[in-house]
């Protein structure tokens, strides 16, 4: 029983930075109709811009520091997945998808491999160094990490923010028209260039996020280490219905409790392996996903 | 008329590589080497080219078929054929038996083919690409926890069967199969589905079933190329099937021209020197905020990449190799 409860804890805190990841995907899907695979890179890039900006707080673990260096981070990936939106994905708008999704590769690999080069992150993993004070503390025999603890609560933060941006805002009610219906939201005076931008820098500052609660509690980081999580994070949003910002937060934290529970079974070694067998079946008996709903396609 | 001539060519093609292959004992190995992985990656990107180019699909999973295919021929050729043909086999009988092993690959990895594309290829566009790209992480994710054929330490001491005749006497005859599958009739189709999925449904064509069609064909070549590259080599990884080596192939079909296979031909030989040339180029040293930093040209080789798969979606989408008016590539 104890096990059971620390394990549920484990996959929910790793489900959780899978769920902030897995809603750049989704949000992005939902206005674009594409895969952004660089987004799992955008998660890398937020580790790394919170390593740099670790002398900025001080050198010291404190909270407010912690919070500098979050919302920083947070605006430095948002720019960045704004420009990356800019620059790769709009010269291509009204091309074919294929060539936006093969494009999305390329700037993948170049912020993967260029990272890896040693005149820009270097390919030896970094530590990511402590932020915050963090202390263990037990309840009926589990233990349990104050990072664990933060990350659920963070992410349960970043949710209802942008529950309320999404619903409660003017821009988040573009963006849902967007996502209903370029064309005619276009008419109605939406400048879609504007949603579009914004869809990518609240994204990628979800995923920056996600990227420094990541390395709080993995505190090892390297260029690549945003493919694997990026790649899992992609599953969820599907497994929760892609287009679906709860969709994605529930689809994030199913896949991390079903990892946990793998991991901890003779069947660990096959755990990378699990996410894509998760993806095949969800497409095969439920191709809308969990929360998602099925769309009827004209001609 | 068309035809009887493209018969002649491979009928020339297989001689001509007979004929390398009697003085290829002479040539210097590592050029050797470079000219036979030249061979396999013109199988590899001709037969991704059935599945990206000419159906209009997108698969990011061909080093995991290629991975099937080294395996099990390997796995044949390694344990099987000293048991069969005793420890000193003849010459005519350990190149038959090499052959039948690079078929069993062939087919084992057009199985694998055919058991991801009946379930995936109701899909369309990117899901298929993350579908592909994660039936290629299963397959590595599974050698690498098979300990019969090394795990993750890999399968070592292969014997070095791959020579110039089988190399580019399968490539001519790969590149024969696919071009005049595409030409008929009945290849038609494949070009249909990619220009209008629906309109080709309409007139008559199963999408499904060319789908699957190319996903089972260009498996089969590919684990052909698995066999030839595990008996090149003499020994196998499972993380040289990464997804990085699938992204190699794609980009010699996106550099070539996407359904377009000479232009992909010519694609796979540039690629395959790419690295070597890469290799050649001195190192620069320079420096940077009073740091020096060593430019080494290899290293940069998946950077050069991912930039040709940019520039080329930006500037060239139709591949470097086309002249002709641009087709309509499917969406």
């Amino acid at each position: 029983m104890t096990e059971a409860i620390q394990q549920l804890v484990n996959g929910l805190s790793l489900g959780s930075i899978y769920a902030l990841i897995a809603l750049g995907y989704t949000m992005v899907y939902g206005v674009l109709r594409f895969i952004n695979f660089a987004h799992g890179d955008v998660f890398m890039l937020g580790a790394f811009a919170g390593l740099f900006l670790y002398p900025l707080a001080g050198r010291q673990p404190s909270i407010g520091g912690a919070v500098l260096i979050l919302v920083l981070a947070m605006a430095i990936c948002a720019a960045i997945g704004i420009l990356i939106e800019r620059l790769a994905y709009r010269p291509l708008r009204e091309r074919p998808r294929l060539n936006v999704l093969i494009t999305a590769i390329g700037v993948s690999l170049l912020i993967e491999y260029g990272g890896q080069h040693q005149a820009v992150l270097g390919k030896n993993p970094r530590t990511f160094p402590d932020l915050l004070p963090s202390t263990n503390f037990s309840v009926g025999g589990a233990v349990f990490g104050s990072h664990q603890l933060i990350v659920l609560g963070l992410t349960l933060l970043l949710l209802v923010a942008l529950r309320f941006i999404v619903l409660k805002t003017r821009i988040g009610m573009a963006m849902r028209a967007v996502s209903f219906n370029p064309q005619a939201a276009a008419l109605m005076g939406v400048n879609i260039n504007v949603v579009i931008s914004f869809t990518f820098g609240l994204g990628s500052a979800l995923a920056a996020a996600g990227g420094i609660l990541y390395a709080m509690n993995y505190p090892s980081i390297e260029p690549l280490m945003g493919v694997m999580p990026g790649l899992k994070a992609f599953v969820a949003a599907v497994l929760g219905g892609i287009g679906s910002l709860p969709g994605a937060a529930l689809g994030g934290l199913v896949l991390g409790l079903i990892e946990t529970l793998i991991k901890s079974t003779r069947w660990s070694n096959y755990a990378d392996a699990v996410a894509f067998a998760v993806l095949i079946l969800i497409l095969l008996f439920r191709p809308a996903g969990l929360l998602g709903k099925t769309e009827v396609e004209k001609v | 008329m068309k035809a009887a001539r493209s018969k002649l060519i491979v009928l020339a093609v297989l001689a001509a590589s007979l004929g390398v292959s009697l003085i290829s004992p002479r040539l210097d190995p590592y050029f050797l080497d470079v000219i036979l992985g030249i061979g396999i990656n013109i199988i590899l990107a001709v037969s991704l080219n059935l599945i990206n180019g000419h159906t209009g699909q997108f698969s990011l999973g061909h080093a995991g078929f290629m991975a099937v295919g080294a395996y099990l021929s390997a796995a044949l050729t390694s344990f099987l054929a000293p048991k069969l043909l005793g420890a000193v086999p003849g010459t005519v009988a350990l190149q038959s038996f090499f052959f039948a092993a690079l078929l069993a690959g062939g087919l084992g990895a057009a199985l694998a083919g055919l058991l991801v594309g009946i379930p995936s290829l109701r899909l369309r566009g990117d899901y298929l690409a993350i579908v592909t790209l994660g039936f290629g992480e299963i397959i590595r994710v599974i050698l690498q926890n098979m300990e019969s054929v090394g795990g993750a330490s890999g399968l070592h001491n292969i014997p070095q069967l791959t020579s110039f005749f089988w190399t580019f006497g399968l490539a001519g005859i790969a590149v024969y199969v696919i071009v005049s599958l595409v030409n008929s009739t009945y290849g038609r189709g494949f070009i249909a589905v990619r220009d209008d999925e629906v309109a080709a449904a309409a007139m008559g064509i199963n999408p499904t079933r060319y789908k699957v069609t190319a996903f089972v064909l260009g498996a089969f070549w590919a684990g052909i190329a698995g066999g030839l590259y595990a008996h090149l080599k003499s020994s196998l990884n499972p993380t040289g099937f990464d997804f990085m080596r699938s992204i190699e192939i794609v980009v010699m079909v996106i550099l070539g021209g996407m359904g377009n296979t000479p232009g992909v031909i010519i694609a796979a030989v540039l690629l395959t020197l790419l690295p070597v040339g890469l290799r050649e180029l001195p190192t620069l040293t320079f420096s940077l905020a009073g740091k020096p930093i060593d430019l080494v040209w290899k290293e940069l080789q998946m950077v050069i990449y991912a930039l040709f798969i940019i520039a080329m979606m930006l500037l060239r989408p139709q591949g470097l190799f086309t002249w002709a008016p641009r087709k309509k590539a499917g969406e």
